[in-house]
């Protein structure tokens, strides 16, 4: 086919479900931490609440589009579009899996694979960073360009030991491409434990995946450091004079930021779409397997619903799971899912790991969040690699 | 489509370097800075330049310009008084910087009379590999004596930023 | 077969469009952050004659250019911002013809 329609088709599907997660991302978001503090979480607007991310969407749309008279318009307007754009264009090159062959087409699962991937990733989140400092600067209000300034600061302070973070692996993959590096991390070492960054010898990289994860928390301005934009602090920070679609866009940009920076984590460090073992032991079964027995789980639970309505949703939830591991148990489509399966699971697992975090922590004071910065992580960074650099040109 | 992406492009470098000098309000001078850097982040690529590309995004556009819009932020400048300005200066500067630049212009187009276009492509020696290779290598002490400058950049900047001792 | 190229005159022109406007910027702006800006400019469109001549010997040294020329702007633009911020606490004017207490 084509290469410019092709890559149109990708785009398209990219986009759509990268929309669609952003909405349920939030959902999940919300009922995760409800149940962290043992309430239920949006759970009128249809069933359990799946309807509830279209209600928010048709009630910001529907909100006064209020432009404030005193701020500067061009800057006001561009800045939520600038941030949004930035915050999608970073998943262009993410993998989600391997080659797939479709109507005798072989294409990729990944928009584009640049020589310089990583390196796309780490300018594109540099860059966001004007999204917020002009938000802040355009409200024309002291709160929001308080605000706004100290965000930007948070964000280009731990650009330092998230840049040195990711350098820190590809000393062991020598290489920039994302590709090559999740196809560097294939095989496993005594036939079980896979070849991920994370286990790799001569220096397996957990140090630099704590740090990066650490990091990139402050990247995304989630908790514990989300101070900038908190709504008990600085009147909301500087998206307070955004009303509507434009304050809907930076919340889009924040969401769309946290699953892009999972996509790196799980393809530097965790062998993006790589099995956790390998075929011939039975991985391709893992799929269908979760799946049948989530599917098994809610099928019990509506057969003795704790409320009434649950006895008709619970079955029909059921229903679509063991239709899903159907699926993945045909052989033709299998080799395009399992890999988007490994990736998806991993990805879904750190994000949990961030929803998780802002249920649990508290929150940093804005000093201790740059002297944690510039004191203790940057420092570790920088010895991590140092430690990694000596590890590598000593065993090889 | 290399002219085509050269020409798109290079229009867009003039015009917001003509904006950051025209400009009254330093916010606006350096948003148009930053599209310049854009710019010409491309028209690296489009020579080959691939990691001189992101180096250009993630230092120039990405660290130094937000240092610029920081303290412009800060300070809180406001838009400049035009006062001053000398008429002699800007009839006799403005026709000299055409010339000035008239000339440079016909000494770039002849100075290499036989030399074949550049197409996308026809340099592949600017990754991070080769860039890597030459500046471990042939050019080590000059990396070496810049990493000492930044040192000495940080620790001025540490030192004027300090308050004053009461 | 393949579509014409740019030629690398092309290249070299728009650096000295650039690098004329720098120039015109340090020349008649009072500002001195705009000043400043106008320095980086030039210094941008030296990167793009080094990126240019680079491309055309075929080699790769124009590229390490372009690197330390970027990491010197860097360290300059670090230390003069902490200048202007200083002279703006001092003077409170950020207008170089108001700062010239050391002329005649």
């Amino acid at each position: 086919m084509n290469f410019f329609l092709l890559s149109l088709i990708k785009a398209v599907v990219v986009a759509f479900v990268l929309l669609t997660t952003l909405a349920y991302l939030q959902w999940v978001e919300r009922k995760v931490i409800a149940h962290i503090q043992v309430r239920m979480g949006p759970s009128r607007v249809g069933p359990h609440g799946l309807l509830q991310p279209l209600a928010d969407v048709i009630k910001l749309i529907t909100k006064e589009d209020l432009i404030p008279p005193y701020v500067n318009k061009v800057l006001y307007l561009a800045a939520p579009f600038f941030a949004i754009t930035m915050a999608l264009l970073s998943i262009s090159v993410i993998p989600f899996g391997a080659e797939i062959h479709i109507f005798g087409d072989s294409t990729w699962m990944q928009l584009t694979d640049l020589n310089i991937g990583i390196l796309f990733v780490l300018a594109v989140s540099s860059v966001s960073v004007y999204g917020i400092a002009l938000a802040g600067w355009a409200s024309n209000n002291e709160y929001s360009l308080m605000g706004g300034l100290r965000s930007s600061a948070q964000m280009i302070s731990y650009e330092l030991p998230l840049s040195m973070a990711v350098a820190a692996p590809l000393l062991l993959v020598n290489s920039l491409s994302l590709r090559h590096i999740v196809e560097q991390q294939a095989g496993y070492y005594l036939g079980f434990i896979p070849r991920w960054s994370i286990f790799q010898t001569p220096m397996p990289q957990v140090f630099s995946f704590i740090i990066f994860l650490i990091a990139a928390f402050a990247e995304t301005n989630r908790v514990p450091f989300d101070l900038p934009e908190a709504e008990n602090e600085l009147v909301a920070g500087f998206h307070t004079e955004y009303s509507s679609m434009k304050f809907a866009a930076f919340f889009m940009a924040e969401y769309s930021n946290m699953i892009t920076v999972c996509a790196i984590t799980t393809t530097l460090f965790l062998g993006g779409w790589l099995p956790l073992w390998p075929a011939s032991a039975g991985s391709n079964f893992v799929p269908a397997i979760i799946f049948l027995l989530a599917g098994a789980i809610a099928l019990y639970h509506g057969l003795n619903p704790v409320r009434r309505r649950d006895g008709f949703t619970l079955p029909v939830v059921a229903v679509v799971f063991f239709l899903v591991a159907a699926v993945f148990l045909v052989p033709l489509l299998r080799g395009a899912l399992l890999p988007l399966f490994w990736f998806a699971a991993k990805t879904g697992g750190l994000l949990f790991v961030f929803i998780w975090v802002r249920g649990t922590l508290p929150r940093f004071r804005y000093d201790q969040l740059m002297a944690f910065a510039w004191k203790f992580m940057f420092p570790l960074a920088v010895l991590n690699l140092l430690v990694t650099g000596l590890m590598v040109a000593a065993f090889s | 489509m290399d002219v085509i992406l050269f020409l798109i492009f290079a229009a867009i470098a003039v015009v917001c370097g003509f904006n950051v000098v025209v400009q009254s309000h330093p916010i606006s001078s350096a948003i148009s800075l930053i599209g310049v850097m854009g710019s010409l982040a491309v028209l690296y690529l489009l020579l080959g330049a691939e990691f001189l590309a992101a180096a250009q995004v993630i230092v120039y556009a990405g660290a130094i310009m937000v240092l610029f819009v920081f303290v412009i932020m800060l300070l809180n400048a406001g838009t400049e008084i035009r006062q001053g300005r000398s008429l002699l200066a800007q009839v006799l500067g403005i026709p000299l910087l055409f010339t000035f630049l008239g000339l440079m212009a016909y000494f770039a187009k002849n100075m290499f009379p036989g030399v074949p276009d550049a197409h996308f492509g026809g340099f592949t020696h600017g990754t991070a590999l080769d860039v890597g290779r030459a500046l471990f290598t042939q050019y080590l002490l000059p990396f070496e004596v810049v990493s000492v400058l930044i040192l000495i950049a940080i620790l001025g900047a540490v030192v004027l930023a300090q308050k004053e001792m009461e | 077969m393949t579509s014409p190229g740019v030629p690398l005159s092309w290249y070299l022109i728009l650096s000295a469009v650039l690098f004329t406007l720098g120039i015109a910027g340090f020349l008649l702006r009072r500002n001195i952050i705009t000043v400043f800006m106008s320095i980086e400019l030039m210094l941008n469109a030296v990167n793009l004659s080094f990126i240019t001549f680079s491309y055309q010997l075929k080699q790769v040294n124009g590229h390490i250019f372009s690197f330390f020329v970027m990491v010197v702007a860097a360290a300059e633009a670090a230390v003069g911002l902490a200048i202007i911020l200083t002279v703006f606490k001092n003077r409170s004017t950020l207008n170089i013809d108001d700062v010239s207490s050391m002329k005649n």
